[in-house]
């Protein structure tokens, strides 16, 4: 992984006070592979509950900021929240410490999972439960779906750009880069910046 | 065959499509595992994607196992590594300019106009997933139950996925 010039004098004064003054490397890793290990149902609460009250590693605004730009970006919000989490506490090697941590005890799990699945997983019981699990899933994400929706969409048109997703890869099949490509720009131009220029013009 | 330079190049792209969650990649990810590289199956692919829930951590852990039978447990790590390496350097990136950003008024505007095309490709990739995993009335029933149950109340989404292996268990054994 490559280094972008490694500047610790980004960390300014504003975000001093919330810092112990020094985590080390091993205190990050053990910390996410802790998260890593017990964050059944989803990861998000887990690093909230331990690493803003439980280690004051970052305060609560800082929190929910970091996890908006997650959000916003490719990858799972648990890895990014650890690198964005890492590279504040110690730089790259804080991020590098504590996305292994966060990821290791689920993908050992599932490579477990993998090969008791691979010898018994035309079995009846576990054909069926699994038949019971799956649909779990489709409940859970819709969940997610509706939790997001309920945060996140202001107005008519986002509900538009979101039923132009799902056309776009579910019945014309676009493909996701595509509908990404094509629909967020739509959508971001939509949300172009207005209050802001002017402001800006004004000064 | 060598499957593991494969498995890198599908992974690192699908990482790219994760917006908003990994399940914005499922529809992708079904395309290129299941159909161009048939490494599984596609029930394979939503048992995997389904027990991965009940498990902690990032919850596309699953990749693993696709990994493991494409190219044993080197090909386990690749997929990790192609995965997790490309989101987790743009992260880093981002990181560390994200507060010079904080002026540019198309930050906001980026961050609003994803949120729902984000929300979209979930909604999506759950559709993709629900066409394999809802087959009548009793998977209906289960995937209702679980969204009501979720949106009603404060219980762990892993124990209601636990709870569903049970009802699957009685509900679909061959009698």
């Amino acid at each position: 992984m490559s280094e972008t010039g490694g500047k610790p004098g980004l960390q300014t004064t504003d975000r001093a006070p919330t810092a112990p003054a020094e985590v080390s490397i091993g205190q990050i890793f053990l910390e996410f592979l802790i998260i890593g290990a017990t964050s059944f149902g989803g990861v998000v609460p887990y690093l909230r509950g331990s690493l803003v009250t439980k280690r004051h590693w970052v305060d609560d605004k800082e929190f929910v900021e970091m996890l908006s730009i997650s959000q916003s970006l490719p990858g799972l919000n648990a890895t990014n929240m650890a690198i964005l989490v890492g590279e504040k506490l110690r730089g790259a090697l804080g991020s590098i410490a504590a996305i292994i941590g966060v990821c290791l005890p689920g993908a050992v799990l599932m490579y477990m999972v993998g090969i008791f699945y691979r010898h018994h997983g035309d079995h009846v019981w576990v054909t069926a439960a699994l038949k019971g699990v799956a649909a779990a899933a489709v409940g859970l994400i819709l969940s997610t779906v509706v939790g997001l929706s309920k945060k996140s969409l202001a107005g008519r048109f986002d509900f538009v750009f979101m039923a132009l997703t799902v056309i776009a890869v579910n019945r014309l099949h676009l493909g996701v880069p595509r509908t990404l490509v094509g629909v967020g720009l739509l959508a971001i131009l939509f949300h172009y910046p207005r209050n802001e220029q002017k402001e800006g013009a004004a000064q | 065959m060598n499957q593991i330079p494969a498995l890198v190049r599908v992974f690192a792209y699908l990482s790219l499509l994760t917006v908003g969650g990994g399940m914005a990649a499922f529809p992708e990810m079904k395309v290129l595992t299941v159909e161009v590289h048939k490494w599984l199956t596609f029930p394979q692919l939503i048992h995997l994607y389904s027990v991965g829930q009940m498990y902690p951590g990032p919850n596309m852990m699953m990749i693993v196992v696709i990994g493991d039978w494409a190219g044993g447990l080197l090909g386990a790590i690749a997929v990790l590594i192609a995965f997790f390496g490309p989101t987790a350097l743009l992260a880093f990136i981002v990181a560390r300019g994200w507060k010079k950003l904080e002026k540019w008024p198309w930050r906001t505007s980026i961050q609003q106009g994803l949120a729902p095309v984000s929300i979209g490709l979930l909604l999506a990739g759950c559709f993709t997933m629900a066409k394999g995993a809802i087959s009548g009335v009793e998977t209906a029933a289960i995937a209702v139950g679980v969204l009501l149950i979720l949106l009603q109340y404060k219980v762990n989404p892993a124990l209601l996925v636990l709870g569903s292996a049970a009802v699957g268990l009685i509900s679909f054994m061959p009698k």
